[in-house]
């Protein structure tokens, strides 16, 4: 119990660092600016696969619509850029200069009212974290106070997801429709397009990713962390032990809308564009096999997931485009049958017993079991 | 909104927007009843089922071509033959897949939506290697076609009776597979106590594997009768499902009747609205109205007391 108490025992921070080194030296050294930006967009997704790490599998409430969160926060920023981008002497062509190029062809003669306070990054940052953190609060205390739990709220989730992308997409004016928010140029007048920009934002993006990562870290191992497995596996015993778990579901659920904003808004960032193709029921469903593959149990498997199941995409759909739906598909079924721990899973059972008996003949104390292990696997 | 029609003109777009509504009404229903049958009656979420009625409506399409070009003289009454192809195919696949997949995870039924999105996925590239990813659509006989004029300002076309009509009987056969059969009081058995059915001698792996092959085979019926109103592609099935989902959510999971009712509920409402408003409008509006209902009333309409 003594490694409990502290944030992270010596294993985990082991992990930790090679995560650090793989991002921070070995990836940008190794790859050129464009390879890494994709890397960089992967790691957006990362942001939201550690989130569901939390909700999902810590907590047990499978969330189909992260990627409303991951929109909410991606618009928010983009509006901000976009706001930036369409100033009156880039857009003096316009019949109104001034208001974003989508608006002037839809006929909005003035900035709506919900856009003005996006000329402000302050408000805008704020708004990123604020905006989905109110979102799930609502959609959280609706249905946890009246205990909907389990494959019904996976369904409203969903359905959300359906509701902001049909609205988006039909609120063409305002949202700048199926094409989303594009020609995204600068941030408080630093230009986000030229390759020495994208390698900042990339060590920003990962300082960022970091940071959710030691958070998350700090719920799992914190007394809260405890609660929510218990409350995965008996619900009822927990409530009978006079814990309050609508909250303690609805905190987690908003962590991971808030960790699945910061990773929208850096991908608006780092790719230069938003649109609802992000925001809907397939990505979302996506975002949750990127924790699935990694291990749904483990924060670092998540990271690795996403990276490892995005490279897969790339590669497998830039030379076989065929055969990509196949294999995800594949991938899916493989992941829920045979290994429920995914990437972390696969590690603690096979990987770690090996290097733990070659460990052994050096240190007598025992091997170090993965915390993943210790936390168990949902209850059937 | 109102204000620029007169009442008669009203009655009208209500008359006409309202069987618009009711062919929508026949394909959820369709859809939801096999989708009721399974996630009601076996907490499994098939993701997939969407792909179960595209491979209905791809039956259908061939069932047609196949007559087109070798028996011509047969064409009027092809619709029937297609029809039960579809749903030995959609319920053979269906088996199939309980045996080979779904059989493994009726505990957690989480990953039952995962493992069926994977297999949706798959199942749409298939469609798209076999089939083509360019939508097909059917010839409809003679017979079908044209529509009946109901007084100068009212028309309903011929399809839409028809697939009415064939909703109504699916939904008489499927209430009596379910309430008056033997096999469905097994059915009702296993879903209200899973071990005392088995402990009584109901084999509960086999009546979960008909059961589920029952529900993927009326989502390949439900193929036959989409195939009127709307041409098939390989991702066609996927618009369907979370409204499905949500009819079926909406009415109760394991009443039959709170499927019909909320799946009319639902099309009406929408059916209506897009007359007034843009079609995505009504759409999000109808999504809306939904969730919050669900929010304040979580069973769905017509809920089944089942002890847990």
């Amino acid at each position: 119990m003594s490694d409990n108490a502290r944030l992270v025992n010596r294993p985990e921070l082991l992990g930790i660092l090679a995560l650090a080194v793989l991002l921070v030296v070995i990836l940008p050294l190794s790859l050129d600016v464009f390879r890494l930006n994709l890397v960089a967009k992967y790691l957006t997704y990362a942001f939201v696969a550690v989130g569901l790490v939390i909700c999902w599998g810590y907590g047990g409430i499978l969330s189909l619509g992260q990627g409303v969160f991951f929109g909410l926060g991606g618009y928010c920023m983009a509006m901000f850029l976009k706001l930036e981008a369409s100033s009156p002497e880039n857009t003096k062509i316009q019949s109104t200069p001034g208001i974003p190029d989508f608006m002037d062809w839809n006929q909005i003669t003035s900035l709506p009212f919900f856009w003005k306070p996006f000329h402000s990054l302050t408000f805008t940052v704020i708004a990123i974290i604020a905006v989905p953190a109110f979102f799930a609060f609502v959609i959280g205390a609706a249905m946890f106070k009246r205990r909907v739990g389990g494959t019904y709220f996976a369904i409203i989730t969903q359905a959300v997801a359906a509701i902001l992308t049909i609205l988006i997409v039909g609120q063409q004016g305002y949202t700048g429709g199926i094409n989303g928010m594009t020609d995204l140029r600068t941030l408080n007048g630093w230009d986000i397009r030229p390759d020495h920009a994208k390698i900042v934002l990339y060590f920003f993006e990962v300082a960022c990713l970091f940071g959710c990562i030691f958070i998350a870290q700090f719920i799992r191992r914190s007394k809260l962390g405890r609660i929510l497995v218990a409350m995965r596996d008996k619900e009822d015993r927990v409530r009978f032990s006079g814990y309050s778990v609508a909250n303690f579901k609805i905190f987690a659920f908003c962590v991971a809308a808030i960790f699945a904003a910061i990773g929208g808004a850096m991908f608006a960032l780092q790719v230069g564009f938003m649109s609802p193709s992000f925001v809907g029921i397939v990505p979302s469903i996506e975002m949750v096999i990127y924790t699935a593959v990694g291990g749904r149990l483990s924060i670092l498997g998540a990271v690795y997931g996403t990276l490892l199941v995005n490279f897969a995409k790339t590669s497998f759909s830039e030379s076989f485009p065929e055969l990509w739906l196949f294999g995800l598909g594949g991938l899916f079924i493989a992941v829920v049958l045979a290994f429920p721990n995914g990437l972390a899973g696969i590690w603690s059972d096979y990987v770690q017993p090996q290097v733990d008996k070659l460990l052994r003949k050096k240190s007598p104390k025992n091997g170090w079991t993965d915390a993943s292990v210790a936390d168990g696997a949902p209850a059937e | 909104m109102f204000g620029e029609y007169s009442i008669g003109d009203l009655g009208a777009i209500f008359a006409m927007q309202g069987f618009a509504g009711l062919i929508l009404f026949s394909v959820y229903v369709l859809m939801a009843l096999g989708l009721a049958i399974i996630f009601g009656q076996m907490g499994v979420i098939n993701m997939a089922h969407g792909e179960f009625m595209i491979l209905g409506a791809y039956v259908t399409w061939l069932t047609s071509s196949y007559f087109q070009t070798h028996l011509p003289s047969l064409f009027s009454g092809y619709f029937f033959v297609a029809m039960i192809l579809a749903f030995i195919a959609s319920g053979a696949l269906g088996m199939l897949v309980e045996w080979a997949l779904i059989r493994h995870l009726y505990k957690r039924p989480l990953d039952t939506l995962l493992a069926t999105w994977g297999l949706s996925l798959i199942l749409q590239q298939t469609y798209r290697s076999v089939f083509g990813a360019r939508e097909v659509g059917v010839e409809l006989p003679q017979w079908m076609m044209g529509s009946q004029q109901i007084t100068d300002s009212i028309e309903v076309p011929i399809n839409g009776i028809f697939v009415m009509c064939l909703t109504l009987l699916i939904t008489m056969a499927v209430a009596y597979i379910m309430y008056k059969s033997r096999w469905g009081r097994q059915v009702r058995a296993v879903v209200q106590n899973r071990v005392m059915a088995g402990a009584v001698g109901i084999n509960t792996e086999r009546v979960d594997c008909y059961t589920f092959g029952l529900g993927c085979g009326i989502a390949g019926i439900a193929g036959s009768a989409f195939t009127m109103i709307g041409s098939t592609s390989p991702t066609s099935g996927q618009l369907y499902i979370v409204d499905t989902f949500l009819v079926v959510v909406f009415g109760g999971a394991a009443s039959l009747v709170g499927t019909i009712a909320s799946a009319f509920t639902i099309s009406q409402a929408q059916s209506t609205m897009e007359f007034f408003m843009s079609g995505s409008m009504a759409k999000v509006l109808t999504l809306l109205a939904i969730v919050g209902i669900l929010m304040l009333r979580p069973q769905g309409l017509f809920a089944l007391k089942v002890r847990k």
